[in-house]
Protein backbone atom coordinates (compact mmCIF):
# COMPACT_ATOMS: atom_id res chain seq x y z
CA UNK A 1 0.00 0.00 0.00
CA UNK A 2 1.28 3.62 -0.80
CA UNK A 3 2.04 5.98 2.29
CA UNK A 4 -0.19 8.63 2.09
CA UNK A 5 0.59 11.88 3.67
CA UNK A 6 -2.53 12.86 3.99
CA UNK A 7 -5.11 10.83 5.60
CA UNK A 8 -8.79 10.83 6.35
CA UNK A 9 -7.72 11.00 10.17
CA UNK A 10 -6.01 14.29 9.94
CA UNK A 11 -8.88 16.32 8.57
CA UNK A 12 -10.77 14.18 11.36
CA UNK A 13 -8.75 15.46 14.65
CA UNK A 14 -8.05 18.69 12.39
CA UNK A 15 -9.88 20.48 15.37
CA UNK A 16 -8.50 18.69 18.46
CA UNK A 17 -4.90 19.28 16.83
CA UNK A 18 -5.52 22.71 16.50
CA UNK A 19 -7.00 22.56 20.03
CA UNK A 20 -3.97 20.64 21.55
CA UNK A 21 -1.38 23.22 19.72
CA UNK A 22 -3.18 26.58 21.49
CA UNK A 23 -2.91 24.72 24.66
CA UNK A 24 0.63 24.14 24.33
CA UNK A 25 1.57 27.76 22.67
CA UNK A 26 -0.48 29.34 26.00
CA UNK A 27 1.45 26.37 28.43
CA UNK A 28 4.95 28.22 26.88
CA UNK A 29 3.18 31.79 27.04
CA UNK A 30 2.34 30.92 30.33
CA UNK A 31 5.48 29.93 31.90
CA UNK A 32 7.45 32.39 30.18
CA UNK A 33 5.32 35.40 31.42
CA UNK A 34 5.51 33.84 35.05
CA UNK A 35 9.32 33.68 34.78
CA UNK A 36 9.54 37.49 33.64
CA UNK A 37 7.45 38.07 36.25
CA UNK A 38 9.11 36.67 38.94
CA UNK A 39 12.61 37.33 37.76
CA UNK A 40 11.50 41.11 37.79
CA UNK A 41 10.05 41.00 41.43
CA UNK A 42 13.66 40.21 42.16
CA UNK A 43 14.50 43.70 41.94
CA UNK A 44 18.16 43.54 41.78
CA UNK A 45 19.24 41.67 38.86
CA UNK A 46 22.52 39.91 40.96
CA UNK A 47 19.91 37.75 43.01
CA UNK A 48 19.40 35.57 39.64
CA UNK A 49 22.51 36.18 38.01
CA UNK A 50 24.28 34.05 41.31
CA UNK A 51 22.64 30.75 39.95
CA UNK A 52 24.45 30.89 36.38
CA UNK A 53 27.12 28.21 37.72
CA UNK A 54 29.61 30.50 35.57
CA UNK A 55 32.43 32.74 37.79
CA UNK A 56 31.12 36.40 37.26
CA UNK A 57 33.48 38.67 38.93
CA UNK A 58 31.27 41.77 38.31
CA UNK A 59 28.82 40.48 40.87
CA UNK A 60 31.13 40.00 43.54
CA UNK A 61 30.42 42.76 45.93
CA UNK A 62 34.13 45.05 46.55
CA UNK A 63 35.33 45.69 49.08
CA UNK A 64 33.29 49.00 50.93
CA UNK A 65 30.72 48.55 48.01
CA UNK A 66 26.98 48.66 49.95
CA UNK A 67 24.57 46.13 48.69
CA UNK B 1 -3.75 2.11 16.96
CA UNK B 2 -3.90 0.37 13.80
CA UNK B 3 -4.39 2.30 10.51
CA UNK B 4 -8.08 -0.19 10.82
CA UNK B 5 -8.98 0.91 14.17
CA UNK B 6 -8.77 4.17 13.22
CA UNK B 7 -10.97 4.11 9.91
CA UNK B 8 -13.45 1.97 12.58
CA UNK B 9 -14.02 4.66 15.03
CA UNK B 10 -17.44 5.82 14.84
CA UNK B 11 -16.69 8.76 17.20
CA UNK B 12 -13.77 11.32 17.12
CA UNK B 13 -14.01 13.17 20.67
CA UNK B 14 -13.31 16.61 20.65
CA UNK B 15 -11.73 19.50 22.47
CA UNK B 16 -15.56 20.53 23.99
CA UNK B 17 -15.90 16.86 25.20
CA UNK B 18 -12.57 16.83 27.08
CA UNK B 19 -13.18 20.39 28.12
CA UNK B 20 -16.80 18.84 29.58
CA UNK B 21 -14.76 16.71 31.41
CA UNK B 22 -13.95 19.15 33.62
CA UNK B 23 -17.41 20.29 34.78
CA UNK B 24 -17.26 23.80 33.58
CA UNK B 25 -20.34 25.50 35.49
CA UNK B 26 -18.59 24.27 38.73
CA UNK B 27 -15.53 25.74 37.86
CA UNK B 28 -17.49 29.01 37.21
CA UNK B 29 -17.93 29.45 41.17
CA UNK B 30 -14.27 27.74 41.56
CA UNK B 31 -12.94 30.98 40.15
CA UNK B 32 -15.66 33.48 41.54
CA UNK B 33 -14.75 32.04 45.51
CA UNK B 34 -11.13 31.96 44.36
CA UNK B 35 -10.96 35.27 43.03
CA UNK B 36 -12.53 36.54 45.92
CA UNK B 37 -10.46 34.96 48.36
CA UNK B 38 -7.24 36.79 46.56
CA UNK B 39 -8.72 39.77 46.04
CA UNK B 40 -10.02 40.57 49.53
CA UNK B 41 -6.85 39.30 51.29
CA UNK B 42 -4.93 42.13 52.84
CA UNK B 43 -1.46 41.35 50.94
CA UNK B 44 -1.83 42.68 47.25
CA UNK B 45 -0.34 39.90 44.62
CA UNK B 46 1.28 40.58 41.16
CA UNK B 47 -1.74 40.81 38.73
CA UNK B 48 -0.02 38.15 37.37
CA UNK B 49 0.39 36.09 39.92
CA UNK B 50 -3.11 36.28 40.98
CA UNK B 51 -3.97 35.59 37.52
CA UNK B 52 -2.11 32.10 36.99
CA UNK B 53 -2.92 31.17 41.25
CA UNK B 54 -6.83 31.46 39.97
CA UNK B 55 -5.75 29.49 36.84
CA UNK B 56 -4.14 26.90 38.63
CA UNK B 57 -7.34 26.47 41.07
CA UNK B 58 -9.50 26.16 38.65
CA UNK B 59 -8.08 23.56 36.45
CA UNK B 60 -7.32 21.54 40.19
CA UNK B 61 -11.41 21.85 39.95
CA UNK B 62 -11.49 20.77 36.61
CA UNK B 63 -9.08 17.74 37.01
CA UNK B 64 -11.17 16.72 39.94
CA UNK B 65 -14.17 16.99 37.88
CA UNK B 66 -12.18 14.44 35.73
CA UNK B 67 -11.55 11.97 37.71
CA UNK B 68 -14.59 12.09 39.73
CA UNK B 69 -16.27 11.32 35.81
CA UNK B 70 -13.80 8.53 35.82
CA UNK B 71 -14.72 6.65 38.91
CA UNK B 72 -18.26 7.24 38.64
CA UNK B 73 -18.62 6.52 35.07
CA UNK B 74 -20.90 3.30 35.98
CA UNK B 75 -23.55 5.20 37.92
CA UNK B 76 -23.56 8.27 35.65
CA UNK B 77 -24.67 6.08 32.53
CA UNK B 78 -27.41 4.87 34.66
CA UNK B 79 -29.25 8.72 35.68
CA UNK B 80 -30.91 10.01 33.22
CA UNK B 81 -29.21 13.74 34.55
CA UNK B 82 -25.98 12.13 33.73
CA UNK B 83 -25.95 10.07 31.02
CA UNK B 84 -25.23 12.24 28.60
CA UNK B 85 -21.51 12.95 29.77
CA UNK B 86 -18.60 12.62 27.83
CA UNK B 87 -17.61 8.83 29.15
CA UNK B 88 -21.44 6.86 29.66
CA UNK B 89 -22.28 8.67 26.21
CA UNK B 90 -19.32 7.13 24.80
CA UNK B 91 -17.40 10.36 23.74
CA UNK B 92 -14.24 9.59 25.65
CA UNK B 93 -12.56 6.55 26.77
CA UNK B 94 -12.66 6.33 30.73
CA UNK B 95 -9.02 6.07 30.57
CA UNK B 96 -8.79 9.61 29.13
CA UNK B 97 -10.65 11.19 32.00
CA UNK B 98 -8.16 9.19 34.14
CA UNK B 99 -5.55 10.59 32.05
CA UNK B 100 -6.22 14.17 31.90
CA UNK B 101 -7.60 14.10 35.78
CA UNK B 102 -4.34 13.09 36.87
CA UNK B 103 -1.95 15.44 34.51
CA UNK B 104 -4.07 18.46 34.87
CA UNK B 105 -4.06 17.78 38.78
CA UNK B 106 0.07 17.91 38.54
CA UNK B 107 0.10 20.56 36.25
CA UNK B 108 -1.85 22.51 38.26
CA UNK B 109 -0.41 21.76 41.87
CA UNK B 110 3.16 21.61 40.98
CA UNK B 111 2.56 25.75 38.72
CA UNK B 112 0.84 26.98 42.06
CA UNK B 113 3.34 25.67 43.88
CA UNK B 114 6.62 27.03 41.96
CA UNK B 115 4.34 30.46 41.17
CA UNK B 116 2.73 30.99 44.83
CA UNK B 117 3.54 29.31 47.90
CA UNK B 118 3.74 25.71 49.38
CA UNK B 119 0.21 26.18 51.46
CA UNK B 120 -1.48 27.26 48.49
CA UNK B 121 -0.47 24.32 46.54
CA UNK B 122 -0.68 21.91 49.65
CA UNK B 123 -4.59 22.88 49.71
CA UNK B 124 -5.25 22.40 46.38
CA UNK B 125 -3.69 18.97 46.23
CA UNK B 126 -6.12 18.71 49.32
CA UNK B 127 -8.93 19.86 48.08
CA UNK B 128 -8.53 17.04 44.60
CA UNK B 129 -7.86 14.37 47.00
CA UNK B 130 -10.86 15.22 48.67
CA UNK B 131 -13.13 15.87 46.18
CA UNK B 132 -11.74 12.47 43.49
CA UNK B 133 -11.37 9.94 46.93
CA UNK B 134 -13.03 11.21 49.78
CA UNK B 135 -16.01 12.36 48.13
CA UNK B 136 -16.11 10.67 44.67
CA UNK B 137 -14.82 6.89 45.97
CA UNK B 138 -15.62 6.92 49.23
CA UNK B 139 -18.58 9.28 51.03
CA UNK B 140 -21.16 9.55 47.69
CA UNK B 141 -21.88 5.81 47.76
CA UNK B 142 -22.04 5.29 51.23
CA UNK B 143 -23.81 7.56 53.45
CA UNK B 144 -26.74 9.69 52.63
CA UNK B 145 -24.72 12.77 54.08
CA UNK B 146 -22.22 12.56 51.64
CA UNK B 147 -23.29 15.72 50.38
CA UNK B 148 -21.96 17.55 53.82
CA UNK B 149 -19.11 16.28 54.04
CA UNK B 150 -18.16 16.08 50.63
CA UNK B 151 -19.28 20.28 50.41
CA UNK B 152 -15.60 20.69 51.54
CA UNK B 153 -14.05 20.11 48.51
CA UNK B 154 -16.37 23.08 47.04
CA UNK B 155 -15.01 25.16 50.06
CA UNK B 156 -11.90 25.31 49.65
CA UNK B 157 -11.50 27.99 46.84
CA UNK B 158 -11.61 31.15 48.92
CA UNK B 159 -9.44 29.03 51.31
CA UNK B 160 -6.68 28.69 48.57
CA UNK B 161 -7.25 32.15 46.98
CA UNK B 162 -6.67 33.83 50.76
CA UNK B 163 -3.70 31.47 50.83
CA UNK B 164 -2.49 32.21 47.24
CA UNK B 165 -2.08 36.34 48.73
CA UNK B 166 -1.22 35.56 52.41
CA UNK B 167 0.94 32.06 52.57
CA UNK B 168 -1.28 31.58 55.31
CA UNK B 169 -4.60 30.36 56.55
CA UNK B 170 -7.25 32.74 59.05
CA UNK B 171 -10.15 33.49 60.93
CA UNK B 172 -11.27 35.43 57.33
CA UNK B 173 -10.66 32.41 55.34
CA UNK B 174 -11.80 29.89 57.85
CA UNK B 175 -15.02 31.70 57.34
CA UNK B 176 -15.56 32.04 54.10
CA UNK B 177 -14.71 28.24 54.21
CA UNK B 178 -17.50 27.56 56.47
CA UNK B 179 -20.24 29.98 54.47
CA UNK B 180 -19.90 27.57 51.65
CA UNK B 181 -19.56 24.37 53.41
CA UNK B 182 -22.69 24.99 55.49
CA UNK B 183 -24.83 26.59 52.51
CA UNK B 184 -24.28 23.14 50.32
CA UNK B 185 -26.58 21.13 52.22
CA UNK B 186 -29.69 23.46 52.55
CA UNK B 187 -28.37 24.39 48.41
CA UNK B 188 -28.19 20.67 47.17
CA UNK B 189 -31.02 19.66 49.10
CA UNK B 190 -33.90 21.98 48.03
CA UNK B 191 -32.53 21.07 44.80
CA UNK B 192 -33.10 17.17 45.42
CA UNK B 193 -36.86 18.05 46.93
CA UNK B 194 -37.81 19.35 43.51
CA UNK B 195 -36.07 17.20 41.05
CA UNK B 196 -37.19 13.86 40.47
CA UNK B 197 -33.92 11.73 40.80
CA UNK B 198 -32.42 8.11 39.70
CA UNK B 199 -30.07 8.36 42.23
CA UNK B 200 -31.49 4.75 44.10
CA UNK B 201 -31.61 3.46 40.77
CA UNK B 202 -27.87 3.83 40.46
CA UNK B 203 -27.12 3.02 44.40
CA UNK B 204 -26.43 6.07 46.14
CA UNK B 205 -27.69 6.72 48.94
CA UNK B 206 -29.44 10.61 48.83
CA UNK B 207 -31.04 12.06 51.84
CA UNK B 208 -34.48 12.04 50.12
CA UNK B 209 -35.33 8.43 49.51
CA UNK B 210 -32.86 6.91 52.94
CA UNK B 211 -34.94 9.21 55.10
CA UNK B 212 -37.74 10.15 53.44
CA UNK B 213 -38.86 14.01 52.55
CA UNK B 214 -39.82 15.72 55.70
CA UNK B 215 -36.46 14.66 57.08
CA UNK B 216 -34.62 16.56 54.05
CA UNK B 217 -36.89 19.37 55.10
CA UNK B 218 -35.99 19.05 58.41
CA UNK B 219 -32.42 19.29 57.53
CA UNK B 220 -32.64 22.13 55.18
CA UNK B 221 -33.46 24.21 57.76
CA UNK B 222 -31.67 23.35 60.61
CA UNK B 223 -28.57 23.56 58.29
CA UNK B 224 -30.07 27.21 57.32
CA UNK B 225 -30.22 28.10 60.84
CA UNK B 226 -26.88 27.06 61.52
CA UNK B 227 -25.13 28.83 58.39
CA UNK B 228 -26.75 32.43 59.87
CA UNK B 229 -23.92 32.68 62.44
CA UNK B 230 -21.20 31.44 60.46
CA UNK B 231 -22.78 34.38 57.61
CA UNK B 232 -23.04 37.06 59.54
CA UNK B 233 -19.70 36.73 61.57
CA UNK B 234 -17.55 37.25 58.56
CA UNK B 235 -19.06 40.56 58.40
CA UNK B 236 -17.06 41.17 62.14
CA UNK B 237 -13.43 40.11 60.70
CA UNK B 238 -11.35 42.68 59.11
CA UNK B 239 -12.50 41.62 55.68
CA UNK B 240 -16.45 42.60 56.37
CA UNK B 241 -18.12 45.89 56.83
CA UNK B 242 -21.75 47.82 57.06
CA UNK B 243 -22.06 46.45 53.22
CA UNK B 244 -21.43 42.73 53.82
CA UNK B 245 -23.54 43.18 57.37
CA UNK B 246 -26.22 44.46 55.60
CA UNK B 247 -26.04 42.34 52.77
CA UNK B 248 -25.57 39.07 55.48
CA UNK B 249 -28.79 40.02 56.97
CA UNK B 250 -31.27 40.75 53.97
CA UNK B 251 -29.98 37.32 52.43
CA UNK B 252 -30.18 35.42 55.34
CA UNK B 253 -33.44 36.87 56.26
CA UNK B 254 -34.67 35.94 52.56
CA UNK B 255 -33.11 32.22 52.59
CA UNK B 256 -34.50 31.57 56.26
CA UNK B 257 -37.91 32.29 55.22
CA UNK B 258 -37.96 30.09 51.82
CA UNK B 259 -36.33 27.33 54.26
CA UNK B 260 -38.82 27.61 56.97
CA UNK B 261 -41.43 27.45 54.77
CA UNK B 262 -39.75 24.37 53.13
CA UNK B 263 -40.14 22.90 56.58
CA UNK B 264 -43.73 23.80 57.67
CA UNK B 265 -45.26 21.66 54.15
CA UNK B 266 -45.18 18.50 53.03
CA UNK B 267 -45.19 16.72 49.71
CA UNK B 268 -48.79 17.35 49.27
CA UNK B 269 -48.37 20.99 49.04
CA UNK B 270 -45.23 20.79 47.40
CA UNK B 271 -47.34 18.71 44.76
CA UNK B 272 -50.03 20.77 44.69
CA UNK B 273 -48.01 24.22 43.45
CA UNK B 274 -45.70 21.78 41.86
CA UNK B 275 -42.54 23.20 44.34
CA UNK B 276 -42.55 26.50 43.73
CA UNK B 277 -41.71 27.50 47.27
CA UNK B 278 -39.04 24.71 46.84
CA UNK B 279 -37.64 26.25 43.45
CA UNK B 280 -37.78 29.49 44.79
CA UNK B 281 -35.49 28.74 47.29
CA UNK B 282 -33.11 26.89 45.32
CA UNK B 283 -33.19 30.24 43.36
CA UNK B 284 -32.21 32.20 46.35
CA UNK B 285 -29.20 29.86 47.33
CA UNK B 286 -27.57 31.28 44.39
CA UNK B 287 -28.09 34.85 45.06
CA UNK B 288 -27.29 34.03 48.41
CA UNK B 289 -23.66 32.90 47.92
CA UNK B 290 -22.90 35.26 45.46
CA UNK B 291 -24.78 37.89 47.20
CA UNK B 292 -22.54 37.39 50.28
CA UNK B 293 -18.91 36.83 47.75
CA UNK B 294 -19.80 39.96 46.04
CA UNK B 295 -20.23 42.35 48.89
CA UNK B 296 -16.84 40.59 49.89
CA UNK B 297 -15.59 42.64 47.42
CA UNK B 298 -17.26 45.31 47.53
CA UNK B 299 -15.55 46.30 50.99
CA UNK B 300 -12.41 44.97 49.45
CA UNK B 301 -12.81 47.73 46.79
CA UNK B 302 -14.58 50.02 49.04
CA UNK B 303 -11.24 50.02 51.38
CA UNK B 304 -8.89 50.13 48.44
CA UNK B 305 -10.52 53.46 47.27
CA UNK B 306 -10.02 54.75 51.00
CA UNK B 307 -13.47 55.05 51.97
CA UNK B 308 -13.45 52.19 54.31
CA UNK B 309 -12.31 54.16 57.20
CA UNK B 310 -9.63 51.46 57.24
Amino acid sequence: MAIRVEHEVHQRRKGRNFGVGILLASFIGLIFALTVVKVIQLGDARQFENFDHVARPAIIPQEGETE
Amino acid sequence: MTDMSVQNSEYEASMGDYFALLKPRVMSLVIFTALVGLLVAPVSVHPFIGFVGVLCIAVGAGASGALNMWWDADIDAIMKRTAKRPIPSGRVQPGEALGIGLALSGFAIILLLLATNVLAAGLLAFTIFFYAVVYSMWLKRATPHNIVIGGAAGAFPPMIGWAVATGSVSIESILMFALIFMWTPPHFWALALFVKSDYGDAGVPMLTETHGRDVTRRHVIVYAVLLVPVAVGLGFTSIGGPIYLVTSLLLNAWFLKGCFDIWRRDDAAANADNYTVERQVFKVSLYYLFGHFGALLAEAVVRASGFGGL
